[in-house]
């Protein structure tokens, strides 16, 4: 079996707030989505997870986001490793995550101020500690008239912004965003890039997946390059702008 | 709202929504459901009084049927059975019955054609015995014996044995009928109440992958079908309580009619259903949501 070239050198970081360790997935009795990965993110590192429809991008994030399990391999977070974490525990390495869904998950029924605020909520923060916080980061990603608006009522970019300010909120030890700028103009692209880098450059560990190969040449950020389901380059995006 | 948006002023919304198209139907099908469980629990409460009322009537009570002797008149000799019975231990009372009511008794057996002052109508003499020591068959008609009377004792045994059983059975039935309500109404609370929470499969999904506990979302949950399924529960056993009155007002003591006579007492016997009916309910959904997380998992 093949392994990433950048593997062992990965693995002997002790800082590692995700590390893979010849992780495989499938969901079901489907063949495997993901195979073999094995590779470890630094804390404060940044990388973009790229490959085409069906490469196992969102398979990737979901297993670090805990919304699915390996199907062999060792994977761990926060050096932590999440098969044997007792279940109590999962909902906390949760908390130190901050999710961009693909397809947003906003709740319909709250306004997207209260969107905004769940996970601080369930974090078990108090309305007064974070209230001005939620304001200033919705004007930052342009949501200040639209603050008590229903995402049903939202445009499909507002909704993408929206569930960019759910997933930093909490200021994260680790965001992921699955195709953050799908639905956005290429101005607002970029302000969603500065926050992202402003946010590493906090501490936060930043996966991006993205098909957008522009984004990842501007920011100058290595690759994680998937193939159908295998790990098949990490390192810095090929001058040729592709991987 | 206007456009205006103070977050000083903000609070923090409920995590799901106050309110619920779907709720609605769910609440009628649960109240449908508490009501004629209420309205069985009330039928089975009014039929046992009428099982324990016909026991104790038939226990409580003996006819004696007096054939006069050539040397008296009929009706000195039910006076006369009467007095003997009378100081029977154990016996209540005893009253000789009217030559017409003898007579009204048999006329249904011999129609208008016969003149029954012609027939030789054996008198009936009606004993209520004590309820606490009541005395046998047996004593009466040594009693009888002792002072010369020809008389027969009927203690209803022929009857008695027919009805208890009979009320038994009712009993059974109507508490068997009560149970399977019951039971389909909290099976039926139970997969309204998981249909209702796999509807909302979105919001267990965003609370759990924010880091939200397992318990923490099933209390939700559980509060929220609790309180739909209480008050379903109350507006069932409320129609079901303003039915029973009816009854009972349109039927005085008796109730509508004296099969099923209802007291004011038994219409207590629906305060519980709110109460059943949220507990079956929070545990559905905290059964539903726990199982959802654990598919999350």
């Amino acid at each position: 079996m093949s392994r990433n070239p950048y593997a062992d050198e990965a693995l002997d970081a002790d800082d590692a707030v995700v590390r893979f360790d010849d992780v495989s997935m499938r969901y079901g009795r489907a063949p495997e989505t993901l195979k073999d990965l094995t590779f470890s993110l630094p804390q404060g590192s940044f990388h973009f997870v790229t490959g085409a429809s069906g490469a196992g991008k969102t398979s990737l994030l979901k297993l670090i986001y805990l919304a699915a399990r390996p199907s062999k391999g060792l994977l761990h977070l926060f050096g932590q490793d999440v098969e044997q974490a007792p279940d109590d525990i999962r909902p906390f390495l949760r908390r130190r995550i901050g999710v961009v869904y693909q397809e947003f998950r906003l709740l319909d029924h709250l306004s997207a101020f209260d969107n905004v605020a769940v996970p601080l909520r369930i974090a078990g923060h108090k309305p007064d500690s974070y209230r001005q916080d939620i304001a200033e980061l919705m004007a930052w990603v342009g949501l200040r008239e639209r603050m008590h608006a229903y995402p049903p009522t939202l445009a499909g970019g507002e909704k993408q912004r929206l569930a960019i300010a759910r997933a930093v909120v909490g200021r994260p030890d680790i965001l992921l965003a699955d195709e953050p700028t799908g639905n956005v103009d290429h101005e607002m692209g970029l302000r969603i890039l500065r926050l992202f880098l402003e946010l590493n450059r906090l501490g936060t560990t930043v996966l991006i997946a993205t098909h957008d190969q522009d984004l990842v040449a501007r920011s100058g950020k290595p690759i994680i390059h998937l193939e159908d389901g295998r790990l098949v380059h990490m390192g810095p995006l090929s001058p040729a702008g592709r991987a | 709202m206007n456009g205006v948006f103070d977050p000083a002023r903000w609070r923090p919304a409920p995590f799901l929504p106050a309110s619920d198209s779907r709720d609605s139907s769910l609440v009628f099908v649960v109240a449908v459901l508490c009501f004629l469980a209420c309205l069985t629990a009330l039928g089975v409460l009014a039929s046992d009084r009428a099982a324990a009322g016909w026991s104790r009537q038939l226990t409580g009570e003996m006819t004696v049927i007096v054939r006069p002797k050539a040397t008296e008149t009929p009706d000195s000799a039910a006076a006369r059975a009467a007095e003997t019975l009378a100081g029977v231990e154990g016996v209540a009372e005893a009253r000789a019955l009217e030559r017409e009511k003898a007579e009204a008794l048999i006329a249904p057996w011999l129609g208008d054609a016969a003149d029954l002052a012609d027939l030789p109508v054996p008198r009936l003499v009606a004993v209520t015995l004590e309820r606490e020591a009541p005395a046998n068959a047996e004593a009466l008609e040594r009693a009888l014996r002792a002072r010369g009377l020809d008389a027969v004792v009927d203690d209803h045994s022929t009857w008695l044995e027919d009805i208890q059983r009979g009320a038994a059975i009712a009993r059974w039935i109507g508490l068997g009928v009560f149970l399977l309500i019951a039971a389909a109404a909290a099976a039926v609370i139970a997969f309204a109440t998981r249909a209702g929470l796999a509807a909302r499969r979105e919001v267990v999904e965003v609370l759990h992958l924010a880091g939200a506990e397992d318990v923490f979302i099933a209390r939700l949950f559980q509060a929220r079908f609790a309180r739909i399924a209480a008050l379903a529960g109350a507006i069932g056993a409320s129609a079901a309580a303003v039915l029973g009155a009816g009854l009972r007002l349109a039927g005085g003591g008796d109730g509508l009619t004296p099969v099923l006579p209802v007291a004011w007492t038994d219409l207590l016997a629906v305060l519980p259903c709110p109460l059943a009916a949220a507990l079956v309910a929070a545990a559905a959904a905290r059964l539903t949501a726990t199982s959802l997380i654990r598919e999350l998992s």
